[in-house]
């Protein structure tokens, strides 16, 4: 390829993509979230999940997991960035341990009668989905699972009357009796 | 409550920033006053243990700090009012944060409660300065202030050092609190940056030096900012093990100019001879530098043959733009000791006879070569003379950002470190005039230059003021040709020399604006009349602008075309039309 009129060496890297969970651990201080955010964005680092909540009030601690993609490179940049953070405790990178499980929550809100709505019914209760709220004409069920059981899921209500979905993003763990 | 009002530890916040400052050990700060730090300009009214420089804009402030900074391995501290002072601000940090320069700015803020509401002077200072700085803190309660204060400088200096930024509300400089000095529990828990290098890498590491055949040592700002152990160390590695050095715009001076084995500079517009060792070697050792784009030309053809050795304190340098075999995440100067020791110990000196025969021949390209005129000034001879004219004396140069810059880097020798202040990472035009404030603050009785550029010096050239005002004798050593020459360079090298917008028409006149300024101003045209002007200038003990008229379509080479790696450099001698057509030619098909 040409180089473009520039004073940077422009050059295209074409090592393959992966999907990355990682967990970060951080002290829970205003502002700490958007610097996690302020770096994928000022970085260029995708985003595919992003959940964060406190998780040990006494400590001031927040554990928040990012679903990433990149290259080998750019996912090792991303834990190396992460980690120099000053509120940051840890980076663990769930799906290299390759031990870690992952589950979302979504609910799931369906409209629909007569046949339509048997089949949603029966479909939830095979995806262990729960109904949280009904009227003659809805449900909202409540799903939990990983990402693509839920996806799976969602694509299947489409057809039976899908209203809306509302995702939790992706929350992992170690297997085993270690923490992080 | 009467208890309290005699305890020596209560005080407003306003007082707490002093008492910090004098805490850190901080006798000089740089600043510019406004509605939302006068509490704190109040306090340094009434005592006299911090000098405050009062500067002509905010980025003047940055800068002076980050020129102290550099000159000194102390942190810069500089102190602006909310909104347009902290947005003034903004360069600075990020000049400092590229180039790792520890930097303590204390910004004032709106009162708390009018915080969100768009209240005069307001701006979401934390949010726009945290992607450039190290970290930042908005301080809601008087009663953390001196904690945030001392971990502010904590954070600043240690591990890769870079700026941070205190937000302090003016209620809260008015609040009375508690103070207490710096202690350990002051610092984030969660960081603790590494300084002792693993012992298997740092084997490794001196297996493979020991084995070398065509070594390198490159290395960076990472060892000057590490401290004079860092330097002495790197000069006895380069003794011990004979290996030939080079290193980064930043890491001038680490290894003296003078040595034996110094190669030049490196990069875009290093030397031939550091280019192609860097190119061919077997060997690399880099030390506290970070294989930025200026420095590897092409990735994927950077010393393709060699095993990289990388000495870093910042793990997130490590296989950021070249892949290393052997990271060594650290201080650099723990690191080079312990490599030093286990070097001493279990390997003698590598033969390396042939490999010094092959780099005098690539020395021999005499890569620097420029013509010289009787007629006009050559920058480069301006430079030169300006070299030959300080030696000696105890000199410390800033630059601005451009050819000048990249002339001073090959022209002017660096023995030491500490002496070379110039914006690397961020390239900021107007950096040189006020750093070259903050050295002279710092160093009362140097001779401070700035090697500036006639645009460049133009854009922070209020700071004349500042120098006049406190007596700081800096000389602003001005190569005029009339263009923004890099930018002219390029377009003339990229763009089809369609030179937009890169000549500046209408340039006052540089030694009537001195005069303006209560400053000396002095112009030099004719080659003959140089080494007398510069003379006199270094025995002018006032500030000095110094116009050097110097040919005006001179242009800096050797240089890496873009997209071409370390051994594809464009001498000066093929520096024809012709020759550069051809180097440029992958980029001209886009033009």
């Amino acid at each position: 390829m040409n180089q473009p009129a520039s004073a940077y060496f422009i050059e295209e890297r074409h090592d393959p993509n992966e999907t990355h969970t990682l967990a970060v651990l951080v002290q829970n201080e205003p502002g700490v979230l958007a610097r996690v955010i302020g770096l994928f964005s000022g970085r260029g680092y995708n985003i595919e999940s992003l959940t964060v909540s406190e998780t040990e009030a006494q400590k001031h601690l927040s554990r928040i997991t990012i679903v990433t993609t990149g290259t080998p490179m750019v996912i090792a940049q991303i834990k190396h960035q992460l980690d120099r953070m000053i509120p940051v405790y840890q980076v663990v990178d769930m799906t290299q341990t390759k031990r870690s499980i992952e589950r979302e929550l979504a609910m799931v809100k369906v409209r629909g009668q007569g046949e339509h709505r048997v089949e949603a019914l029966r479909l939830a209760d095979a995806f262990r989905a729960r109904v949280i709220d009904a009227t003659t004409e809805s449900f909202v069920f409540e799903i939990t699972g990983n990402t693509d059981k839920i996806n799976q899921f969602i694509d299947l209500m489409r057809p039976l009357g899908l209203v809306e979905v509302s995702r939790t993003g992706v929350a992992a763990i170690g297997r085993g009796p270690e923490g992080m | 409550m009467s208890d309290k009002s005699h305890d020596p530890n209560q005080m407003t916040g306003a007082a707490m920033i002093v008492r910090a400052l004098i805490d850190h050990g901080v006798t000089d700060i740089f600043g510019y006053p406004g509605g939302a730090v006068l509490p704190i300009y109040d306090e340094i009214f009434q005592q006299s243990e911090v000098q405050h420089i009062l500067v002509r804009h905010e980025q003047g402030a940055g800068h002076a700090a980050e020129g102290y900074a550099r000159s000194t391995g102390k942190p810069g501290v500089a102190l602006v009012t909310s909104g347009p002072g902290a947005t003034n601000m903004v360069t600075p940090l990020t000049d400092a944060l590229m180039d790792s320069i520890p930097l303590v700015c204390i910004s004032g803020q709106v009162p708390t409660h009018l915080i969100g509401n768009d209240a005069f002077q307001e701006c979401d200072t934390v949010g726009i300065t945290r992607p450039c700085t190290k970290h930042n803190w908005l301080v809601r309660d008087v009663n953390d202030l001196a904690k945030v204060l001392h971990e502010a400088f904590y954070v600043a200096t240690t591990g890769r050092p870079g700026p941070v930024l205190v937000d302090v509300p003016k209620d809260v400089q008015f609040a009375t609190g508690t103070y207490h000095p710096p202690r350990k529990s002051d610092v984030h828990r969660s960081y603790a940056p590494r300084v002792k290098g693993d012992a298997t890498q740092i084997r490794k590491a001196v297996s493979l030096l020991a084995g070398a055949k065509r070594p390198v040592i490159y290395s960076g700002g990472g060892v000057i900012n590490s401290g004079p152990e860092a330097t002495k160390l790197l000069r006895e590695l380069v003794e011990v093990t004979g290996f030939p050095i080079t290193s980064t715009l930043m890491g001038l001076g680490a290894y003296p100019a003078s040595g034996k084995n110094w190669l030049g500079m490196l990069g875009m517009h290093g030397t031939y001879e550091a280019n192609m060792t860097m190119h061919d070697c077997d060997v690399m050792l880099c030390v506290g530098a970070r294989f930025d784009d200026r420095i590897t030309g092409r990735v994927d053809a950077f010393s393709p043959g060699s095993k990289k050795i990388h000495i870093d304190i910042d793990p997130s340098s490590i296989n950021k733009n070249i892949r290393v075999d052997v990271p060594i995440i650290g201080d650099c100067a723990n690191i080079l000791g312990d490599i030093l020791q286990v070097f001493k110990a279990e390997a003698k000196k590598p033969d390396i006879k042939s490999w010094w025969q092959q780099i005098a021949q690539w020395r021999a390209r005499n890569s620097l070569y420029y013509k010289k005129s009787n007629d006009v000034i050559l920058p480069q001879h301006a430079i030169q003379s300006l070299f030959q004219a300080t030696r000696g004396k105890d000199t410390y140069i800033t630059t601005e950002v451009g050819q000048h810059q990249m002339w001073a880097a090959q022209f002017f020798g660096f023995e030491e470190p500490h002496r070379w202040m110039t914006s690397g990472g961020l390239g900021t035009m107007g950096y040189g005039l006020p750093a070259a404030v903050g050295v002279q603050v710092a160093h009362p009785n140097s001779l401070v230059i700035d090697i500036a550029g006639d645009a460049s010096v133009q854009m922070t050239m209020q700071e004349m003021s500042t120098a006049v005002q406190y007596e700081l004798p800096i000389k602003i050593f001005i190569l005029n040709n009339q263009y923004m020459g890099m930018v002219r360079q390029w377009q003339q090298l990229l763009h089809g020399n369609r030179l937009s917008h890169s000549y500046s028409e209408a340039l006052p006149d540089f030694v009537k604006l001195a005069e303006a300024y209560g400053a000396v101003g002095l112009q030099v045209t004719k080659p003959a009349d140089l080494d007398g002007a510069i003379t006199e200038m270094i025995a002018v003990k006032r500030p000095v602008l110094f116009d050097c008229r110097v040919a005006a379509l001179e242009n800096c080479f050797p240089m890496i075309p873009s997209g071409k790696a370390h051994n594809e450099m464009l001498l000066p001698e093929q520096a024809n039309d012709e020759a550069t057509a051809k180097a440029f030619a992958g980029g001209k098909a886009l033009v």
